[in-house]
């Protein structure tokens, strides 16, 4: 344990001295000289912290989590391995309220192309972590899973691990079985989506593709173990981004639930950007609905104002339209965010609870339309 | 190697589970039981292309969707009656499976109650569904999943010999997908028997529709990402006692369809209907209609609402048209006198175009009725001069799952 934590340190020592940071004031240089001295003679001694992460880019991946070396320490910690950087994002998917982990890694030399629109490219062998968890009882927290998103040589592979009981190991489980998850009185049964569902909201015309790692998501502070950061210039600093413009002339995604963020339009549009425009986009699995809902689709029609649904079914119930304006309470988007009905419910992967909070948001932004959907409903 | 379940131990199985997908033969045996669902979606998802998976007889518990995304998978039950995948206890996702991958077929094996469709194909290129059966066992009812046999944005799609029952929407439902067979099936007491929406060029013959709401259904819709429904054969098909009462849910496009209604031809063009045996369907046995008598806006300005190179021709039109529901009841049939003709025609015509070519012969006693939405329903005409035409036949589809 002592010695993961002086692992961490030195790994921290060296991510801050590395040549990556090289453009500083003399006297910081020398400081960094000195941290980079100490980080060095840490790792020398220490011995045991010098397993790097292990790269799989082709079947088969290890069945243990633990293969990959991404963390260091107690198992249930996840204390990063070197060059293994936790990130966040300005609004999250929504996932049943759990605590989610996120982390990347890169091969040594290897970097991230930057896009101001969509994830960016990253390199062959990288990987992308996400562990979701819960606060099952006082400060303590149970993990439930980890799904790796590994670029292959083939491309995008998603991998999910599950955590046993005693919280020591997570194991691949292509098709895992519900779990039971007691959080704040209410029984979860979670359900920890198989490899293909994983593919499902993850595809971009047909290839898998990384949805969270966009500039827009990105770009915002994080309090990394070395101070405090924006994330695009962290990331170009160590060395994972190339490309990217200072975080003031990157796009930047409102906060969903912090109105000082930006617009209730602009927060309405984050919001179902990162729930739904995975699959709700024109290359997406819901392309065939004909609803878009990505940032920057400027018509509204697409975005689903008076917009007939397409084989919509119960979705639709007796609505007629995906958005009304100004009446949440007819709008086809509400009814089916406002659900817990597997056949109703949007979206149908990746939650099982309403996100009530998330419903409140988009129901204040469709009463905020003025206009009508003109309808005269006849039979044939 | 084909797996006996008979013959080999538990742990047997398993091992041929994971293990049969990279054998040579490429079959795979799923074991009945507890374990069947993870065991049958483990299979799905490591299955190598080619791969058969087969599944043993019996009625096999599921409690969430299936999904497939390997090309050139087979999954094969043992009859239609007797591989019964039950999704009565159903607790997560929408459809019964979900299959993205190319060349899939289904055969030998029902799918009952799912929560939402049963069947879901999306974006494959190769699709063949033969003697198998998505049914709601309860009869119909509105909380009845949507579709049946449901692949949309497919190509060569091939759906033979198989029984679909008490879909809440469509039987089966092709949507904007192109080069379609759908022959020799049976669909019953759903809202639409057979729908082809957004499609182009679709050979639908040979089937019986009977007591749903309406039996045959094409359509071109508006706001979908894959429009110009165009194209399509109706031949040889028993469309008969459609009359049970719409059960689908009042947003769905199909909850304006009439009890009662045979065939229905709205806003597609170039449709050829013939030799069918079209009877007893209280409302109208034929109906031809534009997107506008919907009702609904058409916010797509690439969208065309109108329909036309409608040819009906030589088929055999009989009873029906005497206890109609809906638009044609309350403005045509009181103009009119019941029954009304066998074939019903809004008469909503492009401005543009000024013709737009719906043509009838030579299907017996039965008449063409135009009954003028366009006009508020005030010069209705019967059997017009402009209607007695032909049309010259379409190209069959071909090129894929041949007899």
């Amino acid at each position: 344990m002592l010695r993961s934590r002086l692992c961490e340190r030195a790994v921290g020592l060296l991510q801050r001295a590395s040549p990556a940071s090289a453009r500083v004031p003399t006297r910081q240089a020398e400081a960094r000289a000195t941290r980079l001295f100490t980080a060095i003679v840490l790792v020398a001694v220490l011995g045991g912290c010098s397993k790097q992460v292990h790269q799989y880019t082709q079947e088969p991946f290890p069945k243990k989590l633990s293969a990959w070396h991404l963390f260091t320490g107690k198992p249930s910690e996840l204390h990063p391995n070197q060059g293994v950087i936790p990130y966040d994002l300005n609004s999250p998917l929504f996932s049943d309220y759990a605590t989610k982990y996120r982390f990347v890694w890169m091969p040594p030399g290897t970097s991230a192309t930057y896009s101001a629109t969509d994830s960016f490219e990253f390199p062959v062998g990288a990987i992308l972590s996400k562990t979701f968890a819960y606060p099952e009882s006082e400060g303590k927290q149970r993990l439930i899973e980890t799904r790796l998103l590994v670029h292959g040589k083939t491309g995008w592979t998603p991998l999910p691990y599950v955590w046993n009981e005693s919280q020591t190991e997570a194991t691949l489980d292509v098709a895992a079985d519900p779990t039971v998850v007691h959080w704040k009185e209410i029984k979860i049964d979670y359900v920890i989506p198989n490899q293909n569902q994983c593919k499902e909201c993850h595809e971009k015309s047909k290839a898998s593709i990384p949805i969270g790692p966009k500039a827009r998501n990105l770009n915002k502070d994080y309090n990394y173990v070395d101070g405090r950061a924006n994330q695009l210039a962290y990331w170009t600093r160590i060395g994972y981004l190339k490309g990217a413009p200072s975080p003031e002339q990157a796009p930047r995604a409102t906060v969903w639930d912090d109105p000082a963020s930006g617009t209730l339009d602009a927060r309405a549009k984050t919001y179902l950007d990162i729930n739904c425009a995975h699959c709700h986009n024109p290359a997406g699995s819901a392309n065939t609905s004909g609803l878009y809902l990505n940032a920057g689709q400027m018509d509204p029609m697409r975005l689903g104002l008076c917009k007939v649904p397409v084989s919509a079914g119960h979705g639709a119930g007796d609505l007629l339209f995906d958005i009304v304006n100004g009446r949440p309470e007819e709008s086809i988007l509400i009814r089916r965010m406002d659900s817990d009905l597997p056949k109703v419910m949007m979206p149908e992967l990746g939650r099982t609870l309403i996100h009530r909070e998330g419903v409140a948001l988009i129901r204040e932004w469709i009463r905020s339309m003025q206009g009508k959907c003109e309808a005269k409903p006849a039979s044939l | 190697m084909k797996v006996s379940i008979s013959q080999v131990g538990v742990a047997a199985m398993a091992f041929a589970l994971v293990f049969a997908t990279s054998c040579a033969k490429k079959e795979a045996g799923i074991p009945a039981g507890p374990e069947f669902q993870k065991k049958f979606q483990e299979a799905l998802i490591l299955a190598k292309p080619g791969a058969v998976i087969e599944l043993p007889e019996g009625k096999h518990d599921l409690t969430t969707t299936l999904s497939l995304s390997v090309e050139n998978v087979t999954i094969r039950g043992k009859g239609i009656d007797k591989t019964i995948l039950s999704f009565k206890n159903q607790k997560t996702g929408s459809a019964g499976m979900l299959v993205t991958s190319n060349g899939f077929t289904l055969e030998d094996l029902a799918i009952e109650d799912t929560k939402g469709d049963g069947l879901k194909v999306n974006g494959a290129t190769g699709v063949t569904i033969r003697r198998a059966r998505a049914e709601w066992t309860g009869g119909p009812k509105e909380t009845n999943g949507s579709y049946g046999f449901y692949p949309v944005q497919c190509k060569n799609v091939l759906i033979e010999d198989s029984i679909v029952k008490g879909a809440s929407d469509a039987g089966i439902y092709v949507g904007q997908s192109k080069n379609i067979i759908v022959r020799r099936n049976r669909a019953e007491f759903n809202v639409a028997g057979i729908e082809i929406e957004n499609s182009q060029d679709a050979d639908v013959y040979q089937n019986t529709s009977t007591n749903n709401t309406g039996g045959l259904l094409a359509f071109n819709l508006p706001d979908h990402p894959v429009k110009d429904g165009r194209n399509a054969r109706l031949f040889e098909n028993n469309v008969y006692n459609n009359n049970t009462d719409n059960f689908a849910p009042k947003g769905t496009m199909v909850a304006k369809v009439p009890r009662g209604t045979g065939i229905v031809i709205l806003a597609t063009n170039h449709i050829d209907v013939y030799k069918n045996t079209i009877k007893d369907n209280a409302t109208a046995n034929v109906s031809i209609i534009s997107y506008l008598s919907t009702g609904n806006p058409i916010n797509d300005p690439t969208y065309d609402p109108f329909t036309d190179e409608i040819y009906i021709h030589d088929n055999t039109i009989s009873g029906g048209g005497d206890n109609p529901v809906g638009r044609i009841a309350e403005l045509v049939a009181p103009k009119m006198g019941k029954p009304l003709p066998g074939i019903m025609y809004d008469g909503i015509v492009d401005p543009k175009k000024g013709n737009a070519n719906i043509c009838a012969q030579n299907n017996g006693g039965a008449e063409l009725a135009n009954y003028d939405a366009a006009r508020g329903f005030k010069h209705i005409l019967k059997n017009a001069s402009a209607n007695n035409c032909a049309l010259p036949p379409l190209n069959a589809v071909a090129g894929f799952g041949g007899n």
